[in-house]
C-alpha cells in the first residue's frame, strides 16, 4: 500500500507543524463483513475495561488529540476525539457490532492504533487535492454545484478542488461516504502534533489490510 | 489586527518591520499558549484518573462550540483560563476528598479499638479510598444480648451485590470476617 500526503493550508501548518492528512485509495465496496472481520470487531471489544478507558487520555496518542481538540477550540470532554467515543460507545453497548466492511475496516483501524480514518467515495472525491484547510465564505459542507450546509467561515476543513467532505474530525457529509453504488474509496487519516507520523500511516495500513480480505 | 488590512504600499519600512515583529511576537504568543494548554490538558488528565477512585471529578460546564477553528490569541488565552481553572478545581476536590478519607481511616481504626464507643457506625470501603464495595459497621454480638451486655464489635460486608437481581442471603453467614472486641 502506498498513501500520499495531502496539503494543509501553509497558515495551519505554521500554527501546528504536525497536522497532516495521508490518504491511500483502493477499490472497496459497503457489503457486509466476512466473518472473520465480524469477529475480529467482536474481539476488539475485550480490549477495553472501564479503568482503562478512564486511564486513556494519559496514553500519548488519545493525550495529542485532546490537545490539538482544545487548542482548535474544541471541548474534547464535549465533543469526544474519536478513540474515546468509541470506547464510550463499547462500554455503554457492551461490545462492538459489525456494521459493514469499511465501517468495520475504520474502527479496527482506529481501535488498533487511536489514529482515526474516514473514507470518502472515491467517484465524488479528487483525491489528489483532498486536504486540510481554513473555510472561506461561500463554503458549503457537502456541496456540490450549491449544494450542501453553508459553513461559516474560518473552520477547519477536510476539502479537495471541488468540495468541502466534512469538518475536520468530522463524519463525511451526506453522500459523501461510501454508499451501495460505490466501487472505490479514499481513506483518510488525520495526525496532529504528538502523533508519530507511523502511527498515520499504520492506521491507513491497518484499514486497507482489512478491506483487502474483506 | 484591523492594520493588516490597510494597504501598506506606500508605508515606510520600519512601519512594515514593526507590524512583521507583532505578527511574530503574535505567533510566538499563540505558540506558548499552545504548550501551555498541552502541559494543562496532561495535569488535568492525570487528575481525572487519580480522581477517578474517590469518586470522579465533577462534570465540566457544557461548551456550545463543537466545530474546529483556528484560535486567536485572547480566544487560546480563554481556553487556557479555562483549563487552569479546572486543573485547580480539580486538585481542590482531590484534596478534599484525601483529607475526607485520611479521616474515615482513623475513624475506623478507632472503631476497631473500641467498637463500643461507635455504636452501628458505618464507614464503607470508598470513604476510606478502598476498591469494592464492602461496608466496615459496628453492631451487637448476639443481636439484643450484646446490645444488653455492651458486646460490640465490628463486622466487614462482604462486597458488591449482585448485578442482577439476586434472592436475598439469610443469616449471618452472608458477612465476612468479624473482628470483635468487647
Amino acid at each position: 500500500m502506498s498513501s500520499s500526503s495531502g496539503p494543509v493550508e501553509p497558515r495551519l501548518r505554521e500554527e501546528f507543524p504536525g497536522l497532516r492528512l495521508q490518504w491511500t485509495a483502493l477499490d472497496a465496496r459497503a457489503r457486509p463483513s466476512p466473518r472473520e472481520v465480524a469477529r475480529r470487531v467482536r474481539d476488539l471489544s475485550d480490549r477495553y475495561r472501564g479503568a482503562g478507558v478512564v486511564a486513556m487520555r494519559t496514553q500519548p496518542i488519545p493525550h495529542a488529540y485532546r490537545t490539538f481538540f482544545r487548542q482548535v477550540g474544541v471541548d474534547p470532554d464535549a465533543a469526544r476525539i474519536p478513540s474515546e467515543e468509541a470506547a464510550v460507545k463499547r462500554l455503554l453497548q457492551g461490545r462492538f457490532e459489525s456494521r459493514d466492511a469499511v465501517a468495520d475496516a475504520l474502527l479496527i483501524a482506529l481501535v488498533e492504533t487511536g489514529v482515526p480514518v474516514w473514507a470518502l467515495d472515491a467517484a465524488l472525491t479528487d483525491a489528489d487535492t483532498l486536504g486540510i484547510r481554513t473555510s472561506v465564505a461561500g463554503d458549503r459542507l457537502g456541496g456540490y454545484e450549491g449544494g450542501g450546509v453553508p459553513l461559516p467561515a474560518g473552520q477547519l476543513v477536510v476539502a479537495d478542488g471541488v468540495a468541502v467532505h466534512a469538518t475536520l474530525f468530522g463524519e463525511p457529509a451526506p453522500g459523501h461516504g461510501p454508499g451501495p453504488r460505490t466501487r472505490r474509496i479514499v481513506l483518510f487519516a488525520v495526525g496532529v502534533d504528538g502523533v508519530p507520523a507511523i502511527h498515520v500511516e499504520e492506521a491507513l495500513w491497518t484499514a486497507v489490510d482489512v478491506l483487502e480480505a474483506s | 489586527m484591523e492594520l493588516l488590512e490597510h494597504d501598506l504600499s506606500g508605508a515606510p519600512e520600519s512601519t512594515l518591520a514593526a507590524l512583521t515583529l507583532g505578527e511574530q511576537d503574535e505567533r510566538a504568543g499563540r505558540r506558548s499558549l499552545r504548550a501551555q494548554i498541552d502541559k494543562l490538558e496532561r495535569e488535568l488528565a492525570d487528575a481525572f484518573v487519580t480522581a477517578y477512585p474517590m469518586g470522579g471529578l465533577d462534570e465540566p460546564p457544557a461548551q456550545s462550540c463543537r466545530t474546529p477553528r483556528l484560535l486567536d490569541l485572547g480566544e487560546l488565552e480563554r481556553v487556557r483560563d479555562e483549563l487552569a481553572a479546572r486543573v485547580q478545581s480539580a486538585r481542590a476536590t482531590i484534596s478534599q476528598r484525601a483529607d475526607e478519607e485520611a479521616a474515615s481511616r482513623l475513624r475506623l481504626e478507632k472503631m476497631l479499638l473500641d467498637p463500643g464507643r461507635y455504636r452501628f457506625v458505618r464507614i464503607s470501603n470508598r470513604e476510606i479510598g478502598e476498591p469494592g464495595c464492602g461496608v466496615w459497621y459496628v453492631r451487637p454480638r448476639l443481636g439484643l444480648i450484646g446490645m444488653l451486655m455492651g458486646w460490640w464489635e465490628v463486622k466487614l460486608s462482604s462486597g458488591c451485590p449482585l448485578a442482577t437481581a439476586a434472592r436475598p442471603v439469610t443469616g449471618a453467614a452472608a458477612c465476612g470476617q468479624s473482628y470483635s472486641r468487647r
